[in-house]
């Protein structure tokens, strides 16, 4: 029975184990699109799209594939709210330079005379 | 498991020198400043990483500071440098 029981953890182990990897396989492979974004899109506002919506899908994944590792309740909620804050800081952040953006492509075009 | 958490830290790492080479060509400062919260963005998954794998569970702080401070950096950029806050109209204030 005891052994039957040992086995069983071992398998459970193994699987979380896997399924942490995995996890840790597809941040990965987000925060890689997301740079590849940055690197390749053509202008700004695109870039921001790419950016600030992909690396925190990754970064979800990362912690996610780290919530499984946790020893402590306390831990596992300190690392949600870290994602929690960066989630809130990149859409903020998106938001505003999306806005510097646009105002200064009006200011431009307003300065040659183009009308908007 | 640690080495696979050191082996995806360094992958990270290798995406911010991508990011880097965008701050260096990017055309508009807008585009530097977005590097900048990739920057903030990766640099929290690194910090959370590296707790785990070095056992410092200190590092998540840091990770919870990096995220506050990288929306503040932006705050600055547009309130200073771009002055969203002003009407565009009458000339106002550019970066150059």
């Amino acid at each position: 029975m005891s052994l039957l029981l040992t086995v069983g953890a071992e398998m459970i182990e193994t699987a979380l184990f896997l399924f942490q990897c995995a996890l840790l396989f597809v941040g990965c492979l987000f925060f890689a699109v997301g740079t590849l974004g940055l690197f390749r899109l053509p202008d700004t506002l695109t870039r921001i799209h790419a950016l600030t919506k992909v690396d925190n899908l990754g970064l979800g994944f990362i912690v996610l594939a780290l919530l499984l590792q946790t020893s402590s309740v306390a831990g596992a909620m300190k690392m949600l709210l870290v994602w929690a804050v960066a989630l809130a800081a990149s859409a903020t952040s998106a938001h505003l330079v999306a806005r510097a953006v646009i105002d200064r492509g009006k200011g431009d075009s307003a300065r040659e005379g183009a009308d908007d | 498991m640690n080495q696979i958490l050191n082996g995806v830290a360094a992958f990270l790492l290798l995406t911010l020198l991508i990011a880097l080479i965008r701050i260096w060509r990017g055309p508009d400062t807008a585009d530097r400043m977005l590097a900048s919260q990739l920057f903030a963005t990766t640099g929290v998954a690194l910090l959370l990483l590296l707790a785990q794998a070095q056992a410092m569970p200190a590092l998540v702080d840091v990770a919870l500071t990096l995220a506050v401070l990288s929306v503040l950096a932006i705050v600055a950029f547009v309130t200073r440098v771009v002055r969203i806050d002003e009407p565009s109209s009458d000339g106002g204030r550019r970066d150059d």
